[in-house]
């Protein structure tokens, strides 16, 4: 069985540590990954903003990169969605069941290829989990990453009130309506408070980096991290 | 505020700083989605349930050309008059025709967002018809000169106290801000006009094919008093209301009550068949406009035809994080929030409506939630790419997706200019995004990217 690790172009150039804390875990089960450094990004930016033609392209580009591999996993539920849901409505010609079967975020992959439910890391925290929209709803994961975080130990994990409440990016829509998006971080930031854990994890970066970057500016004392650097602490 | 679509992002500005908005639309939409999760839980084929109503739907859109001349040939047969209104011009003029032809001076209504899409109340106003409201929220919304902001909740927006002030304003009655006072206050004042309207207009819910029947249903009785009292009665409705069979009503009823209001079950349920001469509870002549303005639009579209599989039950809004923040009126069209969004543009063209496709971070909880499962968040992502196929986009925006693409094709000139920019963060230089950064810090490049690392450890 042959892995292509794919690193999503933002986590790429603006949190390194994500993709290193996946490849260490990769590492420790042994398991067989290539990182094709050709990849860039999967299209999603272009896709979500509306240019359909731009991000067609840069699928096709990716398909083949990705195309020997049994799997494409991914420390992203965001970029595998756009893969597994979105390739098939830009790409009409082509078949690409076989690409949506094999694309799978981290957790999933570990817990349901892998069948692995413990990573054996340590985290002597409190911790609460945000369910990324895209990972939720379009690709229907909620308990994996929760299973594998229960079993990480000395952590705490603790549910905040509405963890699946969008955190209010939505890429393009953040930048296009920056006062809805930012209340919507607002809300997400108080209920992440209120759950008075100390960490908030989740499997998409993207939604970490606008919980973040909310927190930061409002002096809130919020610290997020990627569940990978979680699960990667051992 | 500017009630137009392209006055959004304005217009959602205000409403986020608008406290008592907030506060009436927090309290409202908890209230009923916390009142759904309980109803809904009750019957554990929920998902079934969906699947069946999106099937139907489907199946009746896919072949809407034939149920909707089989609704016309046995409503016909049943004595009811129908007519085809290609757009709101078409429908209104019909409408004044008939109030015409019998010296229409009253009109009573009942709820129906079809006849505020075309502005229907406000026309026969002008031509010297009074007009009037009979459906609680509407009445208020009427008497405050606004639109609604809620398809099934038309009031929503407004507190009680709002609402008692309105009332001894506007009716000159004593303030009281007890729903039950003022529910009979407007009954009272209802009554009247019910007994002395000449005609009664109302929408549909659903048109049943197979026996030519239109279905109302409602929780205040006025839809069945505008719709027996009056000797006319014209029903005005899209044209995606007809169902083939009226056993489909089964798995549409356990559904729609549900979703719109939280409840098992609507009060009142109107199937209205055909007209009867002297007799007290029913009109002498039934009208049937069918509406298209649009909706023929949508059909063309492989995808986008979902969209006329709403059965107007308003969830999709309640659940929206954008609808929950801003209320109806900031989208500056007649349907408001996600669904809204999709339909707007098909109405009014894309171009004037550009903006709501947008307005969405696509979460997808109006999927989530919707009866007759549409997927909206994808139906937007479909608008976002017809709006910039059509060139609406700004030319920065294009010009940054050129250069980003251009980047991104190639991965050495991305490495490159990944290298470029570290280059220019050194000297001090770092890309900004003003809008990003009124109440969030943008995020930083790493002093190394992930290739940059992974290549040096392999080396
Ligand atoms: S789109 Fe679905 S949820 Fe929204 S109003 Fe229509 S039927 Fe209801």
């Amino acid at each position: 069985m042959k892995i292509g690790l794919f690193i999503p172009c933002y986590i790429d150039q603006l949190y390194p540590e994500v993709g290193l804390a996946t490849v260490k875990i990769l590492k420790r089960f042994g398991i067989n990954f290539e990182y094709p450094i050709e990849q860039t990004c999967c299209g999603q930016p272009a896709f979500n903003t509306g240019y359909w033609k731009e991000a067609k392209i840069l699928a096709e580009k990716f398909i083949q990169i990705f195309s020997n591999f049994d799997y494409i996993v991914s420390p992203s539920g965001s970029c595998v969605s756009m893969i597994k849901i979105f390739y098939p409505k830009i790409i009409l010609t082509e078949d690409l069941q076989d690409i949506s079967k094999k694309s799978l975020e981290l957790t999933e992959f570990l817990v349901k290829v892998m069948n692995i439910d413990s990573t054996g890391a340590e985290f002597d925290h409190t911790v609460t989990y945000h369910d990324s929209c895209h990972a939720l709803r379009e690709l229907g994961i909620k308990t994996e990453p929760r299973i594998l975080l229960r079993n990480v130990k000395k952590l705490k994990l603790i549910e905040m009130e509405n963890p699946e409440d969008c955190c209010g990016f939505g890429g393009t829509f953040s930048v296009k309506f920056p006062e809805i998006s930012s209340d919507m971080a607002k809300y997400k930031v108080n209920y992440i408070l209120n759950s008075g854990a100390e960490f908030v994890t989740s499997t998409d970066q993207s939604c970490l980096m606008q919980i973040d970057s909310y927190a930061r500016k409002n002096n809130l004392n919020i610290k997020t991290i990627h569940i990978a650097q979680i699960l990667s602490n051992f | 505020m500017n009630y137009i679509p392209s006055k959004f992002r304005n217009n959602a500005v205000k409403a986020l700083l608008n406290v008592n908005l907030r506060k009436n639309l927090t309290r409202a939409i908890s209230h009923t989605l916390s009142k759904r999760v309980e109803v809904v839980s009750e019957l554990p084929d929920w998902e079934n349930l969906r699947q069946k109503a999106h099937e139907i739907k489907k199946h009746t859109i896919e072949n809407l050309a034939y149920y909707l001349d089989l609704f016309e040939e046995r409503a016909t047969k049943n004595g009811v008059k129908i007519f085809r209104a290609k757009d709101s011009i078409e429908a209104k003029n019909y409408v004044l025709q008939i109030a015409r032809k019998i010296n229409a001076r009253l009109c009573v209504k009942s709820k129906s967002m079809v006849t505020e899409e075309i502005g229907l109340r406000e026309f026969l106003e002008e031509n010297g018809i009074e007009t009037v409201e009979t459906d609680l929220g509407e009445f208020i919304v009427q008497l405050a000169g606004e639109m609604p902001s809620h398809i099934t909740a038309p009031a929503m927006h407004k507190s009680r106290d709002e609402i008692g002030k309105l009332f001894s304003e506007k009716l000159g009655v004593k303030f009281t801000n007890e729903p039950e006072k003022l529910t009979n206050i407007a009954r009272e004042f209802l009554r009247h006009k019910f007994l002395n309207a000449d005609l009664g207009i109302s929408g549909a819910n659903f048109l049943i094919a197979e026996t030519g029947s239109i279905v109302i249903v409602e929780n205040e009785g006025n839809a069945g008093l505008s719709t027996t009292i009056p000797k006319v009665h014209i029903a005005i409705t899209g044209i995606e209301k007809v169902i083939p069979r009226l056993s489909d009503l089964t798995v549409f009823f356990k559904i729609l009550g549900r979703s719109a209001t939280a409840q098992r079950f609507t009060s009142y349920v109107s199937i209205i068949n055909s007209p009867k001469k002297n007799k007290p509870d029913s009109p002498e002549e039934i009208y049937v406009i069918l509406l298209d303005n649009g909706r023929t639009n949508l059909l063309k579209s492989e995808r986008l035809k979902q969209a006329l599989y709403c059965i107007k039950c308003g969830a999709c809004m309640l659940t929206c994080p954008v609808y929950q923040r801003v209320g109806g009126h900031t989208y500056g069209s007649i349907y408001p929030g996600p669904i809204g969004s999709v339909l707007t543009p098909a109405q009014l063209g894309l171009r004037d409506a550009l903006l709501l496709p947008f307005a969405s971070s696509l979460c997808g909880k109006c999927f989530e939630i919707c009866p007759v499962k549409i997927e909206i968040h994808h139906l937007l992502l479909q608008l976002r790419a017809q709006a910039v196929d059509l060139g609406f986009a700004s030319w920065l925006e294009k010009l940054i997706f050129k250069l980003w693409f251009i980047v991104m094709r190639n991965y050495k000139l991305y490495t490159s200019a990944s290298k470029f920019l570290r280059y220019l963060l050194k000297l001090g230089i770092k890309p900004k995004v003003k809008s990003w950064s009124k109440e969030r810090i943008f995020p930083e490049l790493a002093p190394k990217s992930f290739k940059e690392i992974w290549r040096n450890q392999k080396t």
